[in-house]
């Protein structure tokens, strides 16, 4: 449960993307307690939204009301949303706890060295710091499935990758300015390359193919190569029970 | 045996496309679906669709098609290009107009003379999974279609009809809605503090041009730099249809349907959702230019747009006249100069 914070609600701006969709926009850096704040403007809204709501995307600082502007004016919306800025409800989503193992040895991490050497801590560390704390789901975006996780201990505040790489393969753990994201999909990418896990955060042929949701944790479990392929071939026979515990 | 069509050839990049899935962005799923949605709007009210039925999206060139059902009734919008019948009853039919094809009958629609992409609607649609509510191609992630890929030689797709329910064939009354022209309107923002004002007087005020890097996802244009003021990297936000971002070398790019649902450049603009339509039909070498409106001038735009629409579908009329014009062109009579007095009209 997430109750009152310090933040000030009255500093929310709203900000126009085009006549479908409007920004309210709390803050312009990463910091945990913006994100919170968006996402408790988004359960709020959720509860009774106006008709005409079409979705609602939080990202770290920011959240976007998408909309169908024949059924809902501008002026409507910024009437509905504007006393629900400094709405306290419960984050009903954070009850879900996620165990992803993740394999960050060899070919499954390409630029743990990197890192190593950037924050000045041996590989081991690295890895040590990453697995050793709940992650919480700031936002998905980019990509079906792809999620943004944080915050991570401040050795992980890393600039991204000056030269992205044009394919990134799924499942590839990265980290990047403190947060965590996993590659859904082949994809383009700048972050850094430091795991690999099994799962499928994403499949199109699972019936829900979306794993995660903004809000969630995810806590992630070392393992080593040869338990990686293992786990690799259970999730391709469809016998690998991925665990979250409903608390 | 089941009914389908079968793809004798793909043209550039044939999709399935319906209105997409506006409804699972925060879980990171592109809103994909047609990228002219009046035309696919249209082209499924032609063959007696609901209007956010799945139907093939055309690119640049079109598809050779055959038909393995009892009949089948299809029409294009979207483009002038005729449909095509081929075989022993040859003919061509213009576009925004129903036609009911014979099993093993084959037609295709040829280059698209006039934008980018065209719509072919098929009655009773395509007999295949949804998934997030909509059977929109998404390629990158697998999603929707056929096997959540743009379609190739040698696929079937499964139709849900066996035949076209019998009656007479319909056109619109007007295919003027292709003739729009004049700037794009946008809405400044959501970034638009992260640019110079002169980089937002030159933006309102240049003509730019679509480039070859164009898709499904967005189009980078060519013209004059925009500067940015507080540089080119921001905490990720939302994207809307039609946001023109601008990265760190200036150039703005516009993003379409299939674009990421976050990102991390400033944009500057969005494209109002009125004239979404004509953007969808842009390629490469248009000129593009841009002019800012009101959120109330937006709104009142795309009132406007709903109202023509509904208008053109209201007032359907039977296909008879454009019939005659057709055995005329089989005949190869008059081609060009029944063009000449539509055009003029």
């Amino acid at each position: 449960m997430v109750t009152d914070t310090e933040y000030d609600p009255s500093a929310a701006k709203f900000l126009s993307a085009g006549d479908t969709a409007l920004v309210v926009q709390y803050g312009e850096t990463v910091d945990p307690e913006v994100n919170r704040r968006v996402r408790m403007l988004a359960a709020a809204l959720a509860e009774s939204p106006p008709e005409g709501i079409v979705d609602l995307v939080p990202t770290m600082r920011s959240l976007m009301i998408h909309y169908d502007p024949l059924v809902l004016s501008r002026a409507a919306l910024v009437e509905a949303v504007r006393p629900l800025l400094s709405a306290t409800p419960e984050l009903a989503q954070t009850t879900r706890r996620w165990g992803i193992p993740v394999c960050y040895e060899g070919e499954c991490a390409p630029d743990l060295p990197a890192v190593a050497e950037a924050t000045g801590v041996s590989a081991e560390e690295v890895v040590r710091q990453h697995c050793g704390v709940d992650q919480e789901v700031f936002m998905m975006g980019f990509l079906p499935g792809f999620p943004y996780l944080g915050l991570l201990p401040e050795i992980f505040d890393l600039p991204r990758r000056l030269e992205p790489r044009v394919k990134v393969p799924p499942r590839s753990i990265s980290v990047a300015a403190r947060q965590t994201t996993i590659y859904t999909v082949d994809s383009p990418g700048g972050w850094h390359l430091i795991g690999r896990t099994p799962v499928n955060f994403y499949d199109p042929k699972r019936a829900e193919p979306i794993l995660v949701a903004a809000g969630d944790r995810v806590r992630f479990e070392a393992i080593s190569l040869d338990a990686y392929h293992a786990a690799r071939e259970a999730v391709k026979a469809g016998t690998f029970d991925i665990r979250c515990d409903d608390e | 045996m089941m009914s389908s069509i079968s793809i004798i050839s793909p043209g550039v990049n044939l999709t399935v496309q319906d209105r997409g899935r506006p409804r699972h962005q925060h879980l990171g799923v592109p809103v994909s679906g047609a990228l002219d949605p009046s035309a696919h709007r249209l082209a499924n009210a032609l063959v007696g669709n609901p209007g956010a039925m799945e139907a093939l999206e055309i690119r640049m060139l079109g598809p050779t098609l055959e038909v393995n059902a009892e009949t089948v009734r299809v029409a294009v919008a979207g483009t002038r290009a005729p449909l095509e019948v081929l075989g022993e009853d040859a003919v061509q039919l213009p576009a925004h107009q129903s036609v009911t094809l014979r099993r093993g009958q084959r037609f295709r629609v040829g280059a698209l003379p006039d934008g980018s992409t065209a719509t072919l609607a098929v009655e009773g649609g395509f007999d295949i999974p949804e998934i997030y509510g909509s059977r929109s191609t998404y390629g990158r992630a697998g999603i929707g279609g056929l096997e959540g890929r743009a379609l190739a030689e040698g696929d079937v797709l499964p139709l849900r009809l066996d035949q076209a329910p019998s009656r007479g064939e319909i056109r619109l009354s007007s295919d003027g809605y292709l003739d729009e022209t004049g700037a794009f309107r946008v809405i400044l923002g959501p970034q638009r503090d992260f640019f110079t004002d002169a980089a937002v007087a030159i933006f309102l005020s240049s003509a730019y041009a679509v480039t070859r890097d164009a898709d499904r996802m967005g189009m980078r244009l060519e013209g004059p730099e925009l500067e940015h003021a507080r540089g080119y990297n921001i905490v990720s936000d939302g994207i809307v249809t039609g946001a023109v971002q601008v990265p760190g070398n200036g150039l703005p790019i516009v993003l379409l349907a299939d674009h990421q649902t976050t990102g991390g450049y400033p944009k500057l603009a969005a494209v109002i959702s009125a004239d979404i339509p004509r953007l969808g039909r842009l390629r490469p070498g248009d000129e593009i230019r841009f002019e800012e409106v009101t959120v109330e001038a937006a709104e009142a735009a795309i009132r406007e747009r709903e109202t023509g629409l509904r208008r053109l579908i209201d007032g359907m009329i039977p296909a008879g006249a454009w019939l005659d014009e057709a055995a005329l062109y089989r005949e190869n009579l008059i081609s060009g100069i029944v063009r000449e007095a539509d055009s003029a009209s």
